[in-house]
């Protein structure tokens, strides 16, 4: 493997920066973090400064303790850090989500963090920044994974709905609840009936608003009063909510999970839902090549899922590319600790 | 064929029984008889003969996508099932066609099996650039032959019962054995009028439930309106004389063609429009029933030579009779039956044709005595049948009764994990169990069953965690979890390192509570071996 010391190595508690002494998105708690996104395995709790991009403030403040010193960066923007330069680019994964640029003697590293390539009305749109060492998230990175367009798969949503508010049924679709739900909002037709949230979700959508994006209208289904007809709703929730007590009050319902993994069938069909939609705020297989031609670097990490699949393939095409982790990430791990910890909310 | 993708789609997407009859009953209503007919042939089970080697599949799919060989398998591994894999892979077609599913199976995907190399690599490319994800998950499933979609053949006799508005035993026993996938024949399926004459058409088989070992037979009743009978392990068979003519069925019902001489040339002997019922069994004639390993020598034999047979003789063991003297006699009291099987066998004499004994008992704990016998005989158990019932079909319960002895249990350790297909794809669920030799761990059986989805997960988790090294698709793992697995029989076997077969091993329990140093050994399964 290539070092890049002092400008990034990898460490037991995350990508380590020597020359600037901080950590990005660490896996424990430490004194310094540059965090690329909200999502709980990236922004872990328990550091005493964290750096973000500024777009993501209100989500961050939202999942993090108030006693954390806080520095909210602009895109594109520079700070130094112990002589090293560093900004902050739009990762297109979520609200306030970055890639961390990171310059120190000439060399520049980019941590993609999580991220996607798509059109997303809730965030701004991915930017290819050109550096030597890129880290990359593969948490797709088979050539099964090739997303529908965006479009289609809100028109999927969409008619999904008509019909099962034609047949009388309740549509509850699950999606992360910070992020991917905010973005599935975005795109519903709201001339279809109302949209109601779960808990967790409408934390995020409030968050969300906060920030000045702007949804369509919500009801948060813990203040709904009475008995109301939920026939035709929609209900956005987080996947832990499937098969829970909470569910019970919506009478007949059709089920959908809204995620990458639901490309395969097996993972759809593990999942015991009526539909999977293949919407993902990650890159797919054609998706990360075009990032990393973009980016153009002359050494890949990929970190997160098929890593050594996609380190192979890069390096049989002309890239020097290795594997950070092999453990990799699985299905429903991403957020998934949010989601336990505010399903109950 | 776009119909017929949607009602694969529907019928893979939901697990409700009437969800999927339901989507059955609308295609039916609207398709064709000839596509109604080639969908009766793929829903019950039929498949077209191998049409191109899956071996250039894989490579044209690799081309295709622009990916290595090794990418390609590997996705494999992730996705856990080959024409899925093909449909995800291979980059989305530019057009579609909506021609039938008739054209498709009769001008796009027969054809393939006459072609040359270089003439099926054009025809699958051309057909992956007329076909969206969808569509071409159903036409890759076809064309490897590996068209499986969570119906029973049964629930597929319901769907076309219920659109032809016949009863579904008339539907279930005009689809017995080999159907022709015609208009015609889809016609004469569901046609309320036509008498079945077809000499080789077989009844559907009775079947057997268990008794629950614990509660034992008890629960049946009265002991004295039973009779009781070996239960054997061996091949269930239907013996057809008609027309002068010899037809013998599986359970499956495909046609045991030239497999089993001993049995066709005794049948030869039996009357006209004569139908029984039994197992095909490996025993001497007139003695003792030969264990399954040796049945096994010649399962899978479609000729067999004269030194098996003489090294494994087969006998049928006849139990019932549905058609006598031209007669279907289904509806008569199992005693009625009985006495009509051993005048008929009676009649002709053959030593590889028999009635099967009927076991002296006459009360529970009697037969509970002579049960325990079962594994010296090489039975599984006993079968319990209610005197005075018909010869059921369906899942009419309450008439046999298998009462099966307590299988063999062992504790083993988990050494190798693989990924497993279908509902499990992409999940470490097949196993294979070791038990101590000496300070080794010998491996001896695999199994795949017996976990529910939650310890699945769990298992799954640990062997990512805890892999030391990789075989293709196979992992080892640290030697952790301890098993406890049953299985039916044991046989030496020269064939397995451990020196023993067991036969359907499965998990009972995860045996949380003990180390792998607490498994039983190698000597401990040994000794259940039967004595030679």
């Amino acid at each position: 493997m290539v070092s890049f010391e002092p400008l990034l190595r990898p460490t037991s508690s995350g990508l380590y920066c020597d020359a600037g002494d901080f950590y990005v998105d660490p896996t424990r708690p430490v004194d310094r973090a540059v965090v690329t996104h909200a999502h709980s395995d990236h922004a872990r709790w328990g550091c005493r400064r964290y750096l973000a991009a500024a777009p993501g403030e209100h989500l961050l403040r939202m999942r993090m303790n108030d006693d954390a010193e806080f520095q909210f960066l602009p895109y594109g923007e520079f700070i130094s850090i112990g002589g090293v330069r560093v900004s902050l680019h739009p990762a297109g994964h979520m609200l306030g989500s970055a890639q961390v640029r990171l310059e120190h003697r000439g060399k520049i590293a980019v941590v993609t963090g999580d991220y996607k390539l798509g059109r997303d009305p809730t965030c701004q749109r991915w930017e290819p920044v050109r550096c030597h060492l890129l880290v990359t998230e593969t948490t797709f990175g088979l050539p099964i994974y090739r997303w529908p367009s965006p479009e289609s798969v809100r028109d999927e949503i969409n008619t999904w709905w008509r019909r099962c508010r034609d047949e009388g049924k309740c549509c509850v679709l699950y999606g992360y609840a910070v992020g991917k739900s905010q973005s599935l909002l975005a795109g519903l037709d709201t001339t279809l009936g109302k949209i109601f949230t779960h808990g967790a979700v409408e934390k995020g959508v409030q968050a969300y608003r906060r920030s000045g994006v702007e949804l369509p209208e919500t009801h948060y289904v813990g203040a709904v009063e009475g008995k109301p007809d939920w026939s035709g709703a929609m209900v956005i929730a987080v996947p832990s909510a499937h098969g829970s007590a909470w569910m019970k009050r919506f009478g007949r319902v059709s089920t959908a999970m809204a995620s990458g993994w639901m490309a395969v069938r097996g993972s759809r069909r593990r999942r015991a839902m009526d539909r999977g939609f293949v919407v993902s705020d990650h890159v797919d297989w054609q998706s990360l090549l075009v990032a990393v031609d973009q980016c153009d670097p002359e050494t890949v990490w990929a970190t997160h899922g098929y890593t050594a699949a996609v380190a192979r393939y890069l390096n049989e095409n002309g890239r020097k590319a290795d594997a950070l982790d092999s453990g990799g990430r699985r299905e429903g791990d991403e957020d998934a600790t949010a989601d336990a910890a505010e399903s109950a909310s | 064929m776009i119909r017929f993708a949607e009602l694969y789609n529907e019928l893979d997407s939901t697990t409700k029984t009437n969800e999927k009859i339901a989507a059955m009953v609308r295609y039916f209503a609207g398709a064709e008889h000839s596509d109604a007919a080639w969908a009766t042939y793929f829903l019950s089970g039929n498949k077209l003969r191998r049409l191109v080697p899956t071996s250039l599949l894989r490579v044209w799919a690799a081309e295709q996508a622009e990916i290595p060989q090794w990418l390609f398998e590997e996705s494999y591994q992730a996705v856990g099932d080959l024409a899925e894999t093909f449909s995800l892979v291979v980059p989305p077609g530019k057009t579609t066609t909506d021609d039938s599913l008739t054209h498709w199976v009769e001008h796009r995907l027969t054809p393939l099996r006459l072609m040359s190399d270089v003439e099926q690599h054009a025809a699958m490319l051309q057909i992956w650039n007329e076909t969206p994800a969808r569509l071409r998950l159903v036409v890759m499933k076809l064309i490897t032959g590996a068209f499986r979609v969570g119906v029973s053949k049964r629930l597929v006799t319901r769907a076309i019962a219920s659109h032809a508005e016949i009863p579904a035993d008339v539907i279930s026993h005009r689809l017995m054995g080999d159907f022709d996938p015609s208009a015609e024949s889809f016609a004469s399926l569901i046609d309320p009028e036509i008498q079945d004459t077809v000499p080789s058409k077989p009844y559907p088989f009775c079947l057997a439930h268990p008794i629950d070992n614990e509660k034992g037979p008890e629960v049946l009743g009265d002991a004295s309106e039973y009779w009781a009978e070996w239960k054997w392990d061996g091949i269930r068979g239907q013996l057809i004389r008609r027309s002068a003519q010899i037809f013998l069925w599986s359970r499956g019902e495909e046609l045991m063609e030239n497999r089993w001489p001993e049995i066709e040339s005794a049948a030869e002997s039996l009357p006209d429009g004569t139908v029984i019922d039994g197992e095909i069994l490996a025993a001497i004639p007139g003695g003792a029933v030969l264990p399954f390993a040796q049945l096994q020598r010649r399962i899978g034999r479609k000729k067999v030579g004269k030194k098996l047979l003489a090294e494994v003789p087969v006998v049928f063991h006849a139990f019932d009779v549905m058609e006598h003297h031209g007669e279907d006699v289904r509806s008569l009291r199992f005693v009625e039956r009985r006495a009509r099987l051993d005048e008929v066998l009676g009649s002709i004499d053959h030593p590889h044709l028999k009635a099967t004994e009927l076991i002296d008992g006459e009360s529970w704990d009697a037969w509970a005595d002579i049960r325990t016998t079962s594994r010296q005989r090489n039975a599984e158990g006993l079968m319990l049948k209610r005197k005075d019932a018909p010869y059921d079909v369906g899942r009419v319960r309450g008439t046999w009764w298998k009462w099966k002895v307590a299988p063999y249990t062992i504790d083993a350790v988990l050494i190798y994990a693989q990924k497993g297909h279908g509902r499990r794809s992409g999940l470490f669920t097949d196993y294979t169990f070791a038990l101590w030799d000496d300070g080794q761990l010998v491996p001896f059986a695999k199994a795949y069953s017996g976990l529910d989805d939650q310890e699945i997960r769990k298992v799954d988790q640990f062997v990512r965690q805890n892999t030391n090294d990789s075989f293709g698709p196979v992992r080892s793992v640290t030697p952790t979890l301890v098993m406890e697995l049953a299985f039916e029989g044991l046989q030496r076997s020269g064939r397995h390192k451990s020196g023993v077969a067991t036969r359907f091993p499965r998990i009972v329990r995860w045996r949380h509570d003990k180390r792998p140093q607490d498994a039983n050994t190698l000597a401990d399964l040994l000794e259940l071996l039967p004595e030679d």
